[in-house]
């Protein structure tokens, strides 16, 4: 097996003979973190949203409060494409720790506008600048001198909006609607915007071939990110019970749960809440808080990244040992130990599925769409109640952080499902009951909740051994019988577990597969595949683990396999390799791991490496 | 194992028609004599007496020794075993999701001092409603002898090391966290653990128990202060306490001034503190604290209701939760109706 790694080539522009290019270009805004420019950037993004061109923004920032440089990007692409994109075609620096390293990284041709003071246009001169006096502008409006810093950030936005063709009445309802009802920012917002623009007017002529103009790709959508899509799904899932501890980036899950539980989760009749939500004084009790949950019948989560999954270790081994439904979020960043704590990566594959000590395997699901965030975090606690486990729903800061275009939802019409549990009812008729015997032959046992009111429901919990009736044993075939239960109820998982998308194209011979994050990025390389280089591929799309058997049959139907993932050790490759056996020299792994975002043109350069 | 109306008429049964043996658990596996077993059948006792539904018992533990006892008492409840030194959050999750639940949890001085001392102490901060109880021996005995962090400073392993660190003290540790009720019992004075154990049942929020366990095998040596010996020598009662519980018509025996003193708890039982040595009042967080210190000091046994807070706000009271347990919600109470979804999904575009 190999893995290449290579220095991309990003096509040059030549000055001389740019042709317009329209609807297919990225931004990045350069600033300080704390400095207020988030607004200004959400109003960016919208303005150009709000115009048909499909986009996405990704917030890059550092692991800190307030003071060290922060960029935001946004792309915007006739075709739909939403992944992070290599290239940087239009900067916008404000920020003058980084500015000259920023304006060093810019491929020829591309474009810088900035705030005068800086005086970048010394530094090179193969790119096109545009200074704007951004502060001046504010300061004829403003006198307050840290207001005049915030609104400062709205003088670029028409300034671009100006020099791109963003249309200023869509940036005026961006404006009131990130600001809502408060009417002196709107007012204030919308008229240092037009300052802005007025300025390139009067003083920018525009000489960079870049346009931005209407289309229609975005109508009836919504713009999303995956922790406030996941949150929408354990509301709509009937989580009642959240407990979690701070930690980037999965804070943000939790948090707009808050609001919208509090918004939507208050009981009509009785004005009480229909859901409680803890922050635990670490990871290890927010996990035992769900169990403790779960296993009496509450439909309870928990959200963390990588560091927390590491404390749960012991308690997710006694909740599948116990057989005790719970769903715990982990919201990937780079590891290992702290890492790179505000930078994406899909490194806890492994620790998701085999987590804690002993034998012991977890059901993982991947979402990769803002719809899969809302189904999957949905379903993630029919399917803890169902199978009485611990269900993993493994998304990551590129997901859960930035901001995604999606449909708008559907509304979810299925009957929960809560599982095997028996009442008081079901005992009487029944006259017996053991809490861990297979009675149905698909591994899943039968439970009862405390407080039910029947002489047979009692039974002791524990993380020691036990036989079928829940009472502690040490006997080897005791505890060699319960292991294969466990393992007949994966099995049985793989029939409920999200299936793979595979898309097979006719006589492609290489197989791509990949799954959350990294399949944003994968269908712009296909394409690029396709078009530049008549390279077909097939493609897989892994949604959950245990894998399921279609995994095999693509391995085999391919002739060659690329997997390609975002952590340096190919780890869901890695389980794959132990699933497919005949297959196995097939399969080739692409790997990125620095912490941004997989973007398309690395995937197919190294696709074209390997194919050489 | 049948309860209620299955059984015949039995003569000797608490007010909801049970009989002290429905309150019965498993046999003991521990040590012959370990002041555990003792604790064990004080709970059946007092649950008994209260006439306390075991259905809506939830018994909780971690690991160890201490651990193991809920399998030892009220079988037609249900049990959790968890793991080391974090039952606390467990406990909290189950009544998170099942208020209406009786919860009670055994940890011993390992469980709850060391490993899960964090646990320990944000489940009280909290003020989550359960009876939390600690077996204290001052000793691993699971795992054949080692220190804990309530062993006696100075004190000797058979192998010859010594415990040169100071012993907490769970007491006043659990005062200062905001625990609205502390008690410090023996194993070895049945009718005090009854009535302390009686008292928690009827306090809203966490109520701790602190009782000097001995463990006959490894920490039951002459000048241990976790042996019997020394406790039945050294404990000195803070009062005398006697429960009347609220479906008890309250005696009206009349004390002399500044005899006793009475505690009104939240379900309308009193707990009455007959006065002994010293006056000293339960309600005074900084009197108790100083109490506490200065027994430590002087290296006093002094057992009874350390602290209590019997109107402080429960954490289900902060999280305001309605009447019914969450875990009860059907989904049509849980899940928002499409016009919510439609209102979000429109200030999204």
């Amino acid at each position: 097996m190999v893995t290449i790694e290579t220095e991309s080539q990003a096509p040059v522009l030549d000055e001389e003979s740019q042709a317009e290019i329209v609807n297919d270009l990225s931004i990045q805004v350069a600033t300080v973190n704390g400095s207020g420019s988030q607004s200004s950037n959400n109003i960016l993004m919208r303005s150009i949203f709000q115009m048909g061109i499909p986009i996405s923004g990704k917030n890059l920032f550092p692991s800190n409060i307030a003071g060290l440089p922060t960029w935001f990007t946004i792309r915007a692409s006739k075709h739909g494409y939403v992944a992070r994109k290599k290239e940087i075609d239009i900067l916008i620096a404000l920020n003058p720790e980084t500015a000259k390293e920023d304006v060093e990284s810019l491929t020829p041709g591309r474009v810088v506008i900035y705030e005068e003071k800086l005086n970048l246009s010394r530094l090179r001169d193969d790119l096109t600048f545009y200074p704007i006096p951004f502060s001046k502008i504010a300061a004829e409006v403003v006198s307050n001198a840290r207001l005049r810093k915030l609104v400062a950030n709205m003088a670029y936005v028409g300034s671009v909006a100006e020099l791109l063709g963003i249309e200023m009445v869509e940036v005026e309802t961006a404006i009131c609607k990130w600001f809502k009802t408060k009417q002196k920012a709107v007012e204030l917002n919308i008229k240092v915007s037009h300052l802005g623009a007025e300025y390139v007017r009067k003083h920018s002529p525009k000489t960079d071939p870049y346009r931005l103009e209407r289309m229609n790709q975005t109508q009836g959508k919504i713009i999303i990110d995956g922790n406030s899509a996941c949150a929408l799904g354990a509301m709509f899932g009937g989580a009642t019970v959240v407990t979690w501890y701070p930690i980037t980036p999965a804070s943000s899950l939790c948090e707009s749960l808050i609001d919208y539980m509090q918004r939507y989760r208050i009981d009509p009749k009785t004005g009480k809440a229909t859901f409680a939500i803890v922050q635990a004084e670490d990871e290890i009790a927010a996990l035992g808080m769900a169990i403790g949950a779960g296993w009496a019948g509450a439909r309870a989560m928990t959200s963390t990244s990588g560091p927390g999954i590491s404390l749960m270790a012991e308690f997710t081994g006694l909740a599948h040992f116990a057989e005790i439904p719970c769903v715990i979020f982990d919201i990937q960043r780079l590891g290992p130990s702290t890492g790179l704590p505000t930078r994406t990566s899909q490194g806890d594959v492994f620790s998701l599925h085999y987590l804690s000590h002993g034998d012991t395997k977890h059901v993982v699901l991947f979402p990769a769409t803002m719809e899969e965030c809302f189904e999957f975090s949905r379903v993630a606690f029919d399917l803890a109640e169902h199978f009485q486990q611990p269900i993993f729903v493994a998304s990551d800061l590129d997901i859960g952080m930035n901001n995604w275009m999606a449909d708008p939802f559907d509304y979810p019409e299925m009957a929960y499902d809560r599982g095997k549990v028996l009442t008081a009812e079901d005992l009487k008729r029944l006259g017996e009951f053991d809490r861990y015997r297979d009675v149905d032959g698909d591994g899943i046992p039968y439970r009862t909740l405390p407080g039910t009111e029947h002489p047979l429901a009692a039974y002791f919990t524990r993380g020691s051994g036990h036989d079928e009736s829940a009472r502690y044993t040490e006997k080897p075939e005791e505890y060699e019988k319960l292991m294969k239960r466990l393992l007949r109820k994966l099995e049985t998982a793989k029939n409920w577990v999200p299936q793979p998308e595979i898309e097979y194209v006719d006589g492609a011979e290489v197989g791509l597969i990949a799954y959350g994050s990294t399949d944003i990025a994968i269908g712009e390389s296909r394409d690029q595949l396709r078009e530049e280089e008549g390279l077909e591929t097939n493609y897989l799309r892994i949604r959950a683990l245990p894998f399921t058997k279609h995994v095999r049959d693509f391995v085999s139907r391919c002739k060659r396999v690329y997997v390609v993932e975002q952590n340096r050790d190919g780890q869901l490759g890695d389980l794959l390799l132990l699933e497919v056996g005949p297959g196995v020299h097939r399969i080739e792994k692409i790997l990125a791991y620095s912490g941004l975002p997989i973007d398309a043109r690395f995937i197919t350069e190294q696709v074209l490496l390997l194919e050489a | 194992m049948a309860v209620g109306e299955q059984q015949p008429k039995k003569k000797n049964v608490n007010r909801i028609g049970l009989a002290r043996s429905d309150y019965a658990g498993q046999l003991s596996t521990l040590c012959s004599g370990c002041g555990h077993d003792g604790i064990t059948n004080q709970i059946i006792k007092s649950f008994y007496e209260l006439g306390v539904n075991p259905y809506q018992v939830a018994k909780l533990s971690g690991i160890g020794c201490a651990s193991k006892t809920p399998a030892y008492f009220m079988n037609t409840s249900h049990g959790f075993n968890g793991v080391h030194g974090r039952m606390p959050s467990l406990a909290t999750g189950v009544i998170l999701a099942n208020h209406k639940l009786i919860c009670i949890g055994v940890s011993g001085d390992g469980d709850t001092a060391s490993i899960g001392l964090g646990q320990f102490c944000h489940l009280v901060r909290r003020n989550v409603p359960m009876i939390y109880i600690i077996e204290n021996n001052g000793v691993y005995g699971l795992t054949k002898g080692q220190f804990s962090a309530t062993a006696d400073q100075g004190s000797k392993l058979k192998t010859g090391v010594s415990n040169e660190l100071p012993a907490i003290d769970c007491c006043s540790l659990a005062i200062e966290m905001g625990c609205t009720f502390v008690g410090r019992s023996f194993a070895g004075d049945p009718k005090q653990v009854v009535s302390l154990l009686k008292g928690c049942l009827s306090h809203s929020g966490t109520s701790m128990l602190d009782i000097i366990s001995p463990c006959v095998t490894f920490n039951n040596h002459d000048g241990s202060t976790k042996s019997y010996k020394w406790a039945k020598e050294h404990e000195e009662l803070l009062h005398q306490i006697d429960f009347i519980p609220y479906f008890d018509p309250i005696e009206t025996i009349d004390y002399l001034e500044g005899e006793s003193r009475e505690v009104e708890m939240h379900d309308g039982s009193h707990i009455r503190l007959r006065k002994l040595a010293r006056d000293y009042d339960p309600m005074s967080k900084i009197g108790a604290m100083r109490t506490l210190h200065e027994a430590a000091a002087s290296n006093e046994f002094l057992t009874g209701l350390m602290y209590v807070n019997p109107v402080a706000k429960s954490f289900v009271d902060s999280l305001d939760l309605g009447e019914e347990p969450l875990c009860g919600l059907p989904q049509d109470r849980l899940h928002p109706s499409r016009e919510a979804l439609d209102e979000i999904m429109q200030e999204l575009m």
